[in-house]
């Protein structure tokens, strides 16, 4: 049967392989690039966008050292194409601190010593702040399981933990 | 000694790794950088047949592709010596893509080099190399009728058979004896940062920034591989994301960053993929280990025999040396320690955290536990009784501590009012039981002269320099405190600068050595140029301290002042302002003790740990551990605690979760990735608790320093074995010790 191909829908998803065009925000700004369709989120933010401070620790997403956030939610930034996140607000870790002060959560990992290497730290405070939003650190336990994504080979773990029950009472007596 | 020495103070770098502002090796940002990737051999043993580039070269972006037809040659054969010596230090003695044979899985065999990440990625997958295959040695079960006695360890510079008195007859004569053989997988380090070099060429100058524990070891091994001065090579390393003994030998994909930066002209990032590290920067070598200990009646060892057999490369008699802690922890009259190898198909093996003593420790440790339980005596009492005050060559120690280490961690976890009998404790499906080890880690004299800058500018502030490398030991807060104390500055106006080859010399941070070494420079640097300033003040006609003796000056916040009148007092800036001086510096050095100094070397502490087997599972979730250790002088006790914390949960890993075993057909090994190489993860960890005993030290350097990178893990995972013996009743005698090993009786042996 013949088929109407004006009546087809309109292919609008086919890009590349070549570099494309694409636009990506994060941290409330910005950036238009190039890239190959097959680029992950993680590489656009280290070798396109100069955001280092998002590790690359597996490129597999066992580690979670790369993790940041798409539209508030965590996500391992090695596991998505940055083309899907067009139209989505990216959040590294160079955006947490404010007007060059630390983000409490920093500041608590520095009191701590909740790292040493520090090259999981992103990682560490990028779901240790998405943990407390998403009502998961009430206790130990949800700590230790949710946050059990992020692997510290230095094994801060204890220290980490020390760090994100201070940030969790003081949000609770504020 | 100034209050900023043993202050528990913040990690000067910490902010920049909470922003994610530190660069790492990988990070560095440069013109027209090319991106690397190795393509590891798919065989085990045999020969590259044919590699057809064909299909690679014309996909996109590509600058070249080095096999070992085109690799240049080196200039210098490689040969292991450990970076600690301060020579040229490969991993191992051979250096890949000089010829066409395959010695293990993952040799790199090719190099591809393009404009990107994900075109150098596809560019290697189109590469297609063909293998003529033979069937590989790997695995002790594979070799073990050809395993012979090694004559030297650790590139010749330790012998490999320890031996005194007459062990067989002591042991036929002992009144007890305990026999037991164990099998260790092998273990990888996994920082979670690869093995990563960014090279560049200006000329014939090469800066490589290098994820490294050594940038010395680093210039000096690709200087000598590649036949040019060490004054064209600098390294620079400002941050490195982990070594744990992974970065403490160059290994071959450093150099091959450099050949590689010539061979496309331009500059060169070279980073290991996550399955990559498992073939490229060494191993903890799987090993089986045998013990005997004989005893009288009365608890008094009176033989250890301590044998391991292990995997080792085609090139390198390589093990970690096993009883180092053996022949001296315990005395003992009649000893013998010895290394057997076999020869396989694996790369050479190499330091991985608390290199020899981890498992050394688990063999000896778990021995005397069964040794307590024949004789019925506590556990703790028998070590206390059997650590003498001297070395196995009749030298007291450098400073001791294990005693008291035992005792207080028996306090802190109530040892008293435990019953040693096996099995009886039920909490819900699980048996709890707790366990003890004691813990000993041998200080290294292997190491050249130190060298440390300490440079003051005419406003008071100060910048102490050595080529030292911080990667998470927390040597840029611990050395500014160093610093801060030798001058008599605050540390709010002294910057520590490290991790490059143009600063002086500190030797590699390996075997728990890089905080006496870099301490000691640092020290002998600031202290000297704190004596020329004073130096100069009383000499100075026109100083309120003109005509003191030097001794009656004494230094605090940037000022001298005369012990003898307060009143009299200059600051340094003032002092070089006025002679129009716009900075001073000194050069300090500190030459290592011999390595035959006269002391027992070594760094003590004792474990605890409380575990809870699930016994229908087998299961065993650690509750509790508790370290006690006498590290010297603690420089920094929070961020020694955090090493020590670090140590023992590497202990906690290496008992219950990381093992790896290659697989005896193809010689490849079986787990690549940390989905399932495990290792210890936030909900893994117990409650855990670390304590100190101070000792004073005045042979291991001018400020008593110990290291804490490597005594937190020993012991630790003898300590849980001997907990899960108290809840089941069951020996251990694999690590590690999985649900299959604690339900299948322990495992071998």
């Amino acid at each position: 049967m013949a088929i109407n191909q004006s009546s087809a829908p309109a292919v609008t998803g086919v890009r590349g392989p070549e570099r494309e065009p694409v636009t990506l925000d994060v941290n409330g700004s910005t950036f238009p690039i190039e890239l190959e369709p097959r680029v992950s989120l993680l590489d656009a933010l280290r070798e396109h966008l100069d955001l280092t401070g998002t590790k690359k620790g597996c490129d597999q997403g066992t580690c979670g050292a790369c993790t940041v956030w798409v539209d508030g939610r965590r996500v391992l930034s090695c596991l998505t194409l940055a083309m899907s996140c067009e139209g989505h607000q990216v959040s590294t870790i160079e955006g947490i601190a404010q007007d060059g002060e630390l983000h409490p959560m920093q500041q608590a990992f520095v009191d701590h010593d909740a790292f040493q290497c520090g090259y999981c730290t992103p990682g560490q405070i990028m779901s240790a702040i998405a943990l407390l939003r998403e009502g998961n650190a009430t206790t130990d336990e949800d700590i230790a399981e949710h946050m059990s994504g992020n692997i510290c080979r230095c094994q801060a773990y204890p220290n980490i933990h020390a760090a994100i029950r201070e940030v969790r009472d003081a949000d609770d007596e504020g | 000694m100034s209050p900023v020495l043993g202050k528990p103070v913040n990690r000067v770098d910490g902010p920049d790794k909470v922003t994610g502002t530190g660069r790492y090796c990988g990070e560095i940002v440069l013109p027209g950088l090319a991106y690397g990737l190795i393509v590891g051999a798919d065989t085990a043993k045999g020969r590259v047949v044919s590699i057809d580039e064909s299909a690679a070269r014309a996909a996109g972006g590509v600058y070249g592709i080095m096999t070992h037809q085109n690799t240049p040659k080196v200039a210098n054969a490689p040969k292991l010596i450990p970076s600690l010596a301060g020579q040229p230090a490969p991993g191992e003695s051979f250096f890949p893509m000089q010829d066409d044979v395959v010695h293990y899985w993952g040799q790199p065999v090719a190099l591809v080099v393009a404009d990107s990440l994900e075109r150098a990625a596809h560019a290697a997958a189109l590469l297609d190399i063909t293998y003529e295959e033979s069937t590989p040695v790997a695995t002790i079960e594979d070799g073990r009728t050809t395993a012979y006695e090694a004559q030297t360890l650790f590139g010749g510079l330790m012998p490999a058979r320890d031996e005194r008195g007459d062990v067989d007859a002591a042991l036929a004569a002992a009144e007890v004896t305990v026999d037991a053989t164990y099998h260790f997988a092998a273990n990888h380090h996994n920082p979670l940062e690869t093995g990563v070099t960014t090279a560049q060429w200006d000329g014939d100058r090469l800066t490589l920034w290098d994820s490294t524990m050594g940038v010395r070891a680093s210039q000096l091994t690709v200087a000598s591989l590649l036949g040019i001065p060490l004054s064209d090579v600098r390294v620079i390393t400002h941050f490195v994301g982990g070594g744990f003994g992974s970065k403490a030998m160059v290994w071959p994909h450093v150099t091959l960053a450099a050949m590689a930066a010539r061979h496309v002209g331009r500059p060169v990032r070279l980073a290991l993929t996550r399955p990559q590290s498992f073939t490229s920067n060494g191993h903890r070598e799987e090993q089986e280990q045998r013990i005997t200990l004989g005893a009288g009646r009365d608890g008094r060892l009176t033989a250890i025999r301590h044998l391991k057999v292990s995997v080792t490369s085609p090139f390198d008699d390589w093990a970690e040396p096993a009883t180092g802690g053996s022949t001296q922890i315990y005395g003992c009259d009649n000893y013998l320690g010895s290394h057997n190898l076999i020869r396989g198909n694996t790369m050479t093996p190499t330091f991985t955290r608390a290199p020899g003593e981890s498992l050394g420790s688990f063999s000896l440790e778990t021995a005397l536990d069964r040794l307590a339980y024949e004789l019925g005596m506590d556990p703790v009492e028998l070590r206390i009784m059997n650590h003498p005050p001297v070395d196995n060559h009749g030298n007291p120690w450098s400073s001791d501590g294990m005693a008291e280490c035992l005792r207080r961690g028996a306090e802190l976890v109530g040892w008293a009012d435990r019953d040693p009998t096996p099995g009886v404790r039920q909490d819900g499906n699980d048996l709890i039981g707790s366990g003890v080890a004691g813990a000993g880690y041998p200080v290294a004299f292997f190491m050249p002269v130190q060298h440390a800058r300490a440079r003051i500018f005419h406003d008071g502030s100060v910048v102490i320099q050595t080529s030292a490398q911080e990667f998470g030991i927390g040597v840029t807060t611990s050395m500014s405190q160093v610093g801060a104390d030798g001058l008599g500055v605050d540390m709010d106006v002294l910057r520590f600068e490290a991790g490059d080859t143009d600063l002086p010399n500190t030797t590699s941070a390996v075997g728990s050595m890089g905080a006496t070494m870099a301490s000691s420079a640092v020290h002998n640097a600031a202290t000297t140029l704190r004596n020329d300033l004073i130096a100069h003040a009383v000499n100075d006609d026109k100083s309120p301290l003109h005509g003191l003796s030097a001794s009656s000056v004494r230094v605090a916040d940037g000022r001298m002042t005369s012990t003898l009148d307060p009143s009299i007092s200059e600051s340094y800036a003032d002092l070089l302002q006025r002679n129009r001086l716009l900075d001073m510096e000194a050069l300090g050095s500190w030459t290592p003790p011999p390595f035959t100094t006269p002391h027992g070397l070594l760094t003590f502490g004792a474990q605890f740990a409380e575990v809870a087997v699930d016994k229908d599972l087998g299961l065993v979730r650690v509750r509790r551990m508790a370290g006690v250790f006498a590290p010297g002088r603690v420089l920094n006790p929070k961020l020694a605690r955090s090493q020590l914390l670090g140590g023992m949960l590497w202990g906690l890993g290496q008992a219950l979760l990381e093992g790896n075993q290659i697989d005896r057909q193809s010689g490849r090994w079986a787990l690549n990735n940390l989905g399932e190489y495990l290792v210890p993860v936030h909900a893994d960890i117990p409650d855990i608790q670390v304590e100190f005993v101070e000792v004073e030290d005045d042979v291991v350097g001018p400020l008593g320093v110990k290291g804490v990178g490597e005594v937190g893990q020993v012991g630790a995972a003898a300590a849980i074995a001997n907990a899960v013996f108290h809840a089941t009743g069951r020996r251990m005698n694999e690590l590690p010790m999985t649900a299959e090993v604690v339900m299948n009786g322990g495992g071998a042996g």
